[in-house]
């Protein structure tokens, strides 16, 4: 179907927003609301190559530590042994993160996302990769584009926990560039030595999947020649807690896509990639795509029919110039709350065939919450380049909704192309596209 | 790189001073204007939701729905870009207070009007809004780092697009370290062409600096008082018609804006 819009796309290039047609939403998206999509056209764009990247989660330590989890079905998930009271629930904490202290020069800055942040760069050769791309363009002449829904709010939470006899903050806590949302993004400039555009995107759980599509326009207007995206995030009260009293927290492993699914488990994550222009770096793995759209429906359920969720992801194909039919694996957002998977499951059916596959991964690292989209843009990574479908863990009874498409237990095939679902609070939808170098639709 | 261009059509703007752009310019001219009412009016949300939503949803909403109505755009169709330095904090400081003392106790309503994109959903679902939506943060320069975040959009997407940039007063402890003495919001809308409800345009270039632009009283005390009111600089000179000010969009880095109001524009 988006195939077609190839075709005619090609005459209206360099036209001015083009309002998609009212019979077309309708057939796209169903029997909802449709009056509204006047949107501009999406146009293919050109891809950018992603010469680095890598992530460290509950798995374990950079890229082998998921590859060989994710190959062999092996969860990171742990009963909580971190809130500061008790909770009875899994987690996906990531060891080490106590021990890895950020640089010395940059002791203000410490706290526990920032240091699982300096813990997770390490990985993968990253930080020589990006000095190196220092380098070839210059510090500023490179984006720094994070995401995250934490921060360090951990750190605040702890600055509460032990307030003077005044009320105010203890002195170890009196610094204010951690007690706020960019705590990350401006730590990483600093520990990256990276001083073009520095944004933090903070949209919940598709925080780390948007720096992509930030990255993507800086680039090809030209404010800079290279970017480093990424995301992390990090265990604290306010997220266990809180997505406890919206009672979507399991008290088992979360079982993504299964029938007797009960809610999410929590993880925690880092994951970054550097992203340049194709000519620089012609066999690395390239994003060919990226969509975003919003559910207007509610701020923590989202909407029913996927309307967001599925514009993001036509979006996304539209950007990519690809058809559904060409994709071979997608991850799944798959958070194992009972509407998300309802909904995706649903879109799953009716976009795709049964020759791409589809899983979650939430039950390996537990929904790492803003860093989900960098560390899920690494899995599909992974997929093209190593051929492995991700069995999708925690489905031992698969709910009967879900289609030939879910693959249940890993898969070993060649991957030339891989999407992935992000899906926040306040019906914030992302889908990123990947492809293999060399590959054409 | 060349000049990055678009066109300005709508400005919203709120603080306990100001409570619109009009307010501002009555200031710029001399005049005193009538104080705003505590809360801002935020009537794009419905009465409903208008009572449940936190202090920094309204201020978002409020300015957004000041520049949508200049600009005369179908607010359904605009892409969203909401930046704050701090996000809400009063919610902030609610939570942190809430989970030293009695963690299980934590409100389910608040815990999801804490994300930092809460006022961007709020908009997004009072206007029926399945445009791409994103709330971002960059510390002092999350106004500059903003505009650059929504002119790449326009200029990519060539389409127009919704930019807030708003934070709360401070609020408890909290309020200690983020020096916000009290709250100030600001919106554009921004287009990739002329149109008839063109104000302004922009010329903007990404530069190495840290220019810290002259103000005129009280505008120079309000800017200290809470990082979205660097917008001011911008501000104060879409009233003016002319000139050049220059935005942080990160440690060291700049946004040099020219700004050039279409009527001057049109008389030259």
């Amino acid at each position: 179907m988006l195939g077609d819009c190839r075709n005619y796309r090609v005459g209206l290039r360099n036209q001015l927003p083009i309002p998609l047609q009212p019979a077309n939403s309708d057939r796209l998206l169903g029997k909802v609301r449709h009056a509204h999509y006047a949107f501009p056209m999406t146009m293919p764009m050109t891809p950018l190559a992603v010469t680095a990247y890598t992530a460290t989660s509950a798995l374990g330590h950079g890229l082998a530590a998921q590859l060989d989890a994710l190959a062999h079905g092996r969860s990171g998930l742990r009963l909580n042994d971190f809130s500061s009271a008790d909770l009875a629930c899994w987690i996906g904490r990531v060891d080490g993160v106590e021990d890895a202290a950020v640089p010395a020069a940059l002791a203000d800055w410490d706290c526990r996302n920032n240091r699982l942040a300096w813990l997770g760069l390490q990985q993968d050769g990253f930080v020589e990769k990006v000095r190196v791309a220092r380098t070839r363009y210059g510090a500023n002449r490179i984006a720094l584009l994070l995401g995250t829904s934490t921060a360090s709010i951990g750190t605040t939470e702890e600055a509460y926990r032990r307030l003077d006899a005044d009320g105010g903050f203890a002195d170890d806590m009196l610094r204010p560039a951690v007690h706020a949302p960019h705590s990350l993004g401006a730590f990483t400039a600093a520990a990256l030595e990276l001083t073009g555009p520095c944004l933090t995107v903070s949209t919940a759980c598709s925080s780390s999947a948007k720096v992509f599509a930030s990255a993507e326009r800086l680039i090809r207007l030209g404010v800079v020649d290279a970017a480093v995206v990424g995301g992390v995030d990090t265990l604290c009260d306010s997220v266990l807690f809180g997505f406890n009293a919206l009672e979507l927290v399991s008290a088992a492993p979360c079982r993504p896509f299964d029938a007797e699914r009960d809610g999410i488990s929590i993880g925690e994550a880092a994951g970054f990639a550097l992203l340049e222009r194709m000519e620089v770096a012609p066999d690395a793995p390239r994003l060919v795509g990226y969509g975003e759209a919003s559910d207007a429906h509610h701020m923590s359920t989202p909407h029913p029919e996927g309307l967001g969720a599925e514009l993001a992801l036509k979006d996304a194909l539209s950007r990519a110039a690809l058809d559904a039919s060409r994709v071979d694996y997608i991850n799944l957002h798959g958070t194992a709350s009972r509407k998300n998977d309802e909904v995706e499951a649903a879109l799953v059916n009716r976009s795709f065939p049964a020759t791409t596959r589809a899983s979650s991964t939430k039950g390996y690292t537990g929904h790492t919450l803003g860093a989900a989209g960098i560390v899920e843009a690494v899995v599909a990574l992974l997929a093209i380049e190593h051929g492995v479908v991700p069995g999708n863990l925690g489905g031992d009874s698969p709910d009967p909704d879900c289609g030939e498409s879910f693959a249940w237990r890993s898969e070993q095939r060649r991957i030339d192309v891989a999407l992935s679902n992000s899906f926040g609070f306040g019906g914030n939808n992302a889908c990123l596209a990947f492809a293999r170098a060399g590959f054409t639709a | 790189m060349s000049k990055l261009r678009v066109w300005v059509e709508g400005i919203g703007l709120w603080s306990p001073h100001l409570v619109d752009f009009g307010a501002l310019r009555q200031v710029l001219a001399g005049d005193v204007p009538a104080p705003p009412p505590k809360r801002p009016a935020a009537t794009t949300l419905s009465p409903n939701e208008r009572r449940r939503a936190p202090e920094g949803v309204l201020l978002a909403v409020e300015v957004a729905g000041q520049a949508v109505s200049m600009s005369a755009r179908d607010p359904s169709i605009l892409s969203c870009v909401f930046s704050s330095s701090h996000g809400d904090q009063p919610i902030t400081d609610y939570m942190c207070a809430t989970l030293a003392q009695a963690p299980a106790e934590l409100s389910p309503i608040r815990f999801h009007n804490s994300v930092h994109n809460a006022p961007v959903g709020y908009w997004t679902i009072a206007t029926g809004c399945h445009a791409p939506s994103t709330a971002v943060a960059a510390q002092r320069a999350s106004f500059g780092a903003g505009l650059l975040e929504a002119v790449s959009q326009v200029l990519t997407g060539q389409r127009p697009v919704l930019l807030v940039c708003s934070d709360t007063a401070g609020s408890g402890p909290l309020g200690e370290v983020t020096h916000c003495s009290e709250s100030f919001a600001v919106a554009l809308v921004l287009a990739p062409v002329a149109g008839p409800s063109s104000v302004a345009t922009l010329d903007l270039q990404v530069l190495a600096g840290d220019t810290d632009d002259p103000l005129p009283e009280p505008l120079a005390q309000w800017r200290r008082g809470n990082p979205s009111a660097t917008s001011l600089a911008l501000l104060a000179l879409l009233n003016q018609g002319s000139g050049r000010c220059h935005l942080a969009a990160s440690t060291g880095l700049e946004l040099q804006v020219d700004v050039v109001r279409i009527d001057k524009e049109l008389a030259e």
